[in-house]
């Protein structure tokens, strides 16, 4: 049985969350936000699974399997959108998508 | 059994890192693959297999699947000069090394298979399941709902709309 302590896992997850944050802020090439959502989502779920683990419920994973649909959802959306931006502008840098910003 | 997890931990972080950090989408890819990977044998250890075998199929088949294809149709990235990489050592030693490393770790922990199952919790399907259609068949729905939209969704966003020139109207 795995001894480690549920500090060090959510710690884990959280390491895992907070460079999928990282990744979001700093790259501009949509794919790789895309990425880092996933990321983000995948430690989130991770975190269920610990805690479902550590009281020995079955809701966690239940949880994991909405997260799950949720992704999936997401990614597909997403990505249509990622194609659509890349029709109109001919490039994946998120900063070149700004037709609603205030012109000043 | 703790080794296994920290070894696990240890390639998803470095595999996550070098996913986020790449230049290269399809390379990227490939770590992030790894690095879901690497978070599934964490779900065996942590005495979730059906959630393990999800992760498996559902996040690195299907929606990595979804991305790599996007990836090749908007034909991202530098492929005149990546072909040229492709040969040199340092583009697959790294993850590689990861995946063996992930593999052997596997290896390892199923032939203690027998400390884990004589252990006393394993969350099996069949509760997820009996916990997912009574308590949470409400979720399930809405889900279901979500999913709908989803296609519908990604249908409309997806297909290709024919374009009408107006003279008026037209868009610089």
């Amino acid at each position: 049985m795995l001894t480690v302590p549920v500090e060090t896992q959510i710690l884990f997850a959280g390491v895992i969350f907070f460079l999928g944050l990282i990744g979001l802020l700093v790259r501009r090439n949509m794919i790789f936000m895309l990425m880092s959502i996933e990321i983000m989502f995948n430690a989130a779920g991770l975190v269920f699974i610990i805690a479902g683990t550590h009281w020995n419920q079955p809701d966690g994973q239940v949880m994991f399997i909405f997260i799950l649909a949720v992704t999936a959802v997401e990614v597909s959306i997403a990505l249509a959108l990622i194609l659509q931006v890349y029709h109109h502008f001919k490039t994946l840098d998120s900063d070149a998508v700004n037709n609603l910003k205030d012109s000043n | 059994m703790d080794v296994f997890f920290y070894i696990a931990a240890v390639v998803a972080i470095i595999s996550t890192v070098m996913a986020i950090s790449g230049r290269n989408a399809i390379h990227s890819l490939l770590y992030l693959i790894l690095s879901l990977l690497a978070i599934s044998v964490i779900f065996y250890l942590l005495s979730a297999p059906f959630i393990a075998a999800l992760e498996v199929i559902i996040y690195a088949g299907a929606i990595m699947v979804l991305f790599i294809f996007v990836t090749m149709m908007l034909n991202i990235g530098l492929e005149r000069e990546a072909e040229k990489k492709w040969l040199k050592p340092r583009m697959w030693i790294i993850p590689s090394i990861l995946a063996v490393v992930l593999l052997v770790n596997l290896i390892l922990a199923l032939k203690n298979i027998k400390t884990i199952s004589s252990d006393k919790e394993a969350i099996l399907p069949k509760q997820v399941g009996i916990s997912l259609f009574s308590t949470y068949l409400l979720g399930v729905e809405i889900a279901a709902i979500l999913l709908m939209a989803g296609v519908i969704g990604a249908y409309h966003l997806g297909s290709q709309k024919k374009k009408v020139k107006h003279r008026f109207l037209e868009i610089k």
